[in-house]
């Protein structure tokens, strides 16, 4: 089994969220840079496999321009085999989609990460998927090869389930996947410095989306307090004044 | 040309959230001057059908096939492009659910469309298509704008009110032809939660931090579900710590929810947390440190111990 793990680079969750240019471009001064939360368990949980003896190889890819090697790096030190680039700057989930299609065609699994933390996006997996014309399945929160058989679980809208399907695949992975990302080792650290990182062209794509504009919502109104002993009054407040009991 | 929507069902029965759908759709084909075809994949009875009527869909396309029951990813995308064709239609809409996720991107695709996932509002403009949506997990919205004749929307829940028209919709046998061999899905087990207000569909939602100090000490919280027909969620700890089950976990790396009322018991306010809470409409947060920063984001707040306000919460809901 050959797994391919696909890598957004994200800025770090506690970022201060803010723009330039009239509201039109994210701001990415200062900003630390990280992989996607759901990429990086989806790539803990290729490791384990391997670890476990159930995967021969596991390559990460990126959409990005120079700036997201780092993260790469991260990704190889963590247990990846190899990374590739795409050098393009992501222009949407469309565009990245088919920057992707190209390279990943010839692996047996491979995990996308559900959304990506900056822009929710929740599809590049679907829609690399569909350009492939693989099958896939999403919101897996387990992933186990049996045999050369992938069992997998995944949340259904109020339950959830256990399936078998047939490689290839893709799986958009959540929570649960894998307990705790792993951190690099000294060891891994050293090892991705020479493990292979290689920059291929953009392919030809367009986008189907731009985004125009970011507004931030708006400032809260300051928060009533209650007392304490008076903690009767919030429920006669949420029925009459907010009318949400 | 029509507006398609891929009304979800779970276990034969529509949820509110797929009323909302129809009538977020139907308010957009006013505008577009088109009506909603409202598309039904699995086992509905023509009554239960007959309710998307009266939220405004025109045409009910209705595939009764239990071999989707499956929830095969390929051959349900491949359903759904073959009736936005059959149809024309210019914009189909699903749910930002796990299954409208799962789908919506692949339906893109197939349809050489401009997809924006996680709307939470009708359409600025319609030449050229504009519509927002959240990102940055909540903590900023962006204005998209679609440069493709055929637009795909996922509708995040509790976004847009409900309308009921009093109309009523024709039903139509819809069979998208699919031959066996494309269902690869092959489910094993299916655990369905039964007898609790699901987490996502709650417009309610009661949830616990560390400041609740052990699992034993839930009876309170679990009373007050009970009372309001409210959901249970939990930060992360809790459920790391076995306090609660995973499934309650909310937040950046949990469900994102976006209930009528959020109320934070013992939950400090981190920033990963509030990401998957911040779009309540109204947040409530009993905590004993004045300056949680909880308190920043809530609308009602109470300074104090989680154990001396619930029981009077409880007293207070009984005698509403
Ligand atoms: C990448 C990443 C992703 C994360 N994702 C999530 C996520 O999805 N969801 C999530 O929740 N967290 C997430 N976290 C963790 C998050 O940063 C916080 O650590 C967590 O939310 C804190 O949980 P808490 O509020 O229950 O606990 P604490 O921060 O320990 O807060 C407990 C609160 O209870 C109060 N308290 C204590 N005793 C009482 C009492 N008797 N009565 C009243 N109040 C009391 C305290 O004043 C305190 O404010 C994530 C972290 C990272 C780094
Ligand atoms: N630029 C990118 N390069 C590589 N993978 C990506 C990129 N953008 C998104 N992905 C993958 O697609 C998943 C979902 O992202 P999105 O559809 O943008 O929300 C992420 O978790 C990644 O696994």
């Amino acid at each position: 089994m050959k797994i391919l793990v696909l890598i957004n680079n994200v800025p770090d969750t506690t970022t201060k969220i803010r723009f330039t240019g009239d509201n039109t471009a994210f701001d990415t001064t200062r900003v630390q840079w990280i992989i996607n939360p759901w990429d990086e368990l989806a790539l803990t949980r290729s490791v384990e496999l391997k670890e476990a003896g159930a995967v021969e190889q596991i390559s990460v890819a990126n959409v990005g321009a120079q700036i997201t090697e780092p993260t790469l790096r991260k990704a190889l030190a963590v247990g990846a085999d190899d990374a590739i680039r795409i050098d393009a700057e992501p222009k949407d989930a469309f565009f990245v989609a088919n920057q992707l299609a190209e390279v990943a065609k010839d692996y047996d699994i491979i995990l996308a990460g559900i959304e990506a933390s900056d822009y929710n996006g929740s599809a590049v997996g679907g829609m690399l998927a569909e350009l492939l014309d693989f099958n896939s399945v999403s919101a897996v929160s387990g992933l186990n090869i049996e045999n050369g058989e992938l069992v997998i679980n995944r949340e259904i809208d109020g339950g959830s389930q256990v399936l078998s399907i047939s490689t290839p695949v893709v799986l958009i992975v959540q929570k649960g996947i894998a307990k705790e990302p792993r951190i690099p080792a000294m060891r891994g650290i050293m090892m991705a410095r020479k493990k292979p990182l290689n920059v291929v062209a953009p392919a030809d794509a367009d986008a189907k989306t731009t985004l125009v504009d970011f507004t931030l919502p708006p400032p809260k109104a300051a928060c009533k307090m209650v007392d304490e002993e008076n903690a009767k009054d919030l429920v006669a407040l949420l029925h009459e004044e907010a009318k949400v009991l | 040309m029509s507006i398609l929507v891929y009304t979800e069902n779970w276990d034969g029965k529509f949820k509110k959230l797929s009323f909302e759908l129809v009538s977020y759709a139907a308010a957009i084909a006013k505008e577009m001057g088109s009506s909603v075809t409202a598309l039904s994949i699995g086992e509905v009875a023509d009554n239960e059908l007959n309710k998307l009527g009266n939220f405004g869909a025109a045409k009910v396309l209705n595939v009764n096939d239990s071999r989707y029951n499956s929830f095969d990813n390929r051959a349900l995308s491949m359903a759904v492009a073959s009736a936005a064709q059959a149809e024309d239609a210019k914009v189909v809409i699903f749910a930002h659910t796990n299954l409208g996720k799962a789908i919506a991107p692949r339906v893109a695709i197939k349809l050489d469309a401009g997809l924006v996932s996680g709307v939470t509002e009708l359409p600025s403009n319609f030449s050229p298509f504009i519509v927002q949506k959240k990102v940055f997990t909540g903590k900023s919205f962006t204005n998209v704008q679609v440069d493709a004749d055929v637009k795909v929307l996922t509708f995040s829940q509790n976004s847009f009110e409900l309308v009921e028209t009093g109309g009523t919709a024709e039903i139509v046998a819809f069979d998208p032809q699919l031959g066996d061999d494309i269902f690869a899905t092959s489910v094993k087990e299916t655990n369905k939660v039964t007898g609790k207000v699901l987490l996502t569909d709650a417009e309610i939602v009661i949830s616990g931090g560390r400041g609740m100090k052990g699992p034993e000490n839930w009876a309170g919280l679990e009373e007050m579900a009970d009372l309001l027909k409210a959901g249970l969620a939990c930060s992360r700890p809790v459920s790391d710590e076995g306090w609660r089950p995973h499934t309650e976990h909310v937040g950046q790396t949990g469900k994102i929810i976006a209930p009528n009322l959020y109320f934070a018991f013992g939950i400090s306010g981190a920033i990963q947390h509030l990401g998957g809470v911040s779009s309540s409409k109204v947040i409530v947060a009993i905590n004993k440190d004045p300056e949680a920063p909880i308190f920043e984001t809530a609308d009602y707040g109470i300074v104090g111990d989680v154990q001396k306000v619930i029981p009077q919460l409880i007293e207070g809901i009984k005698e509403m």
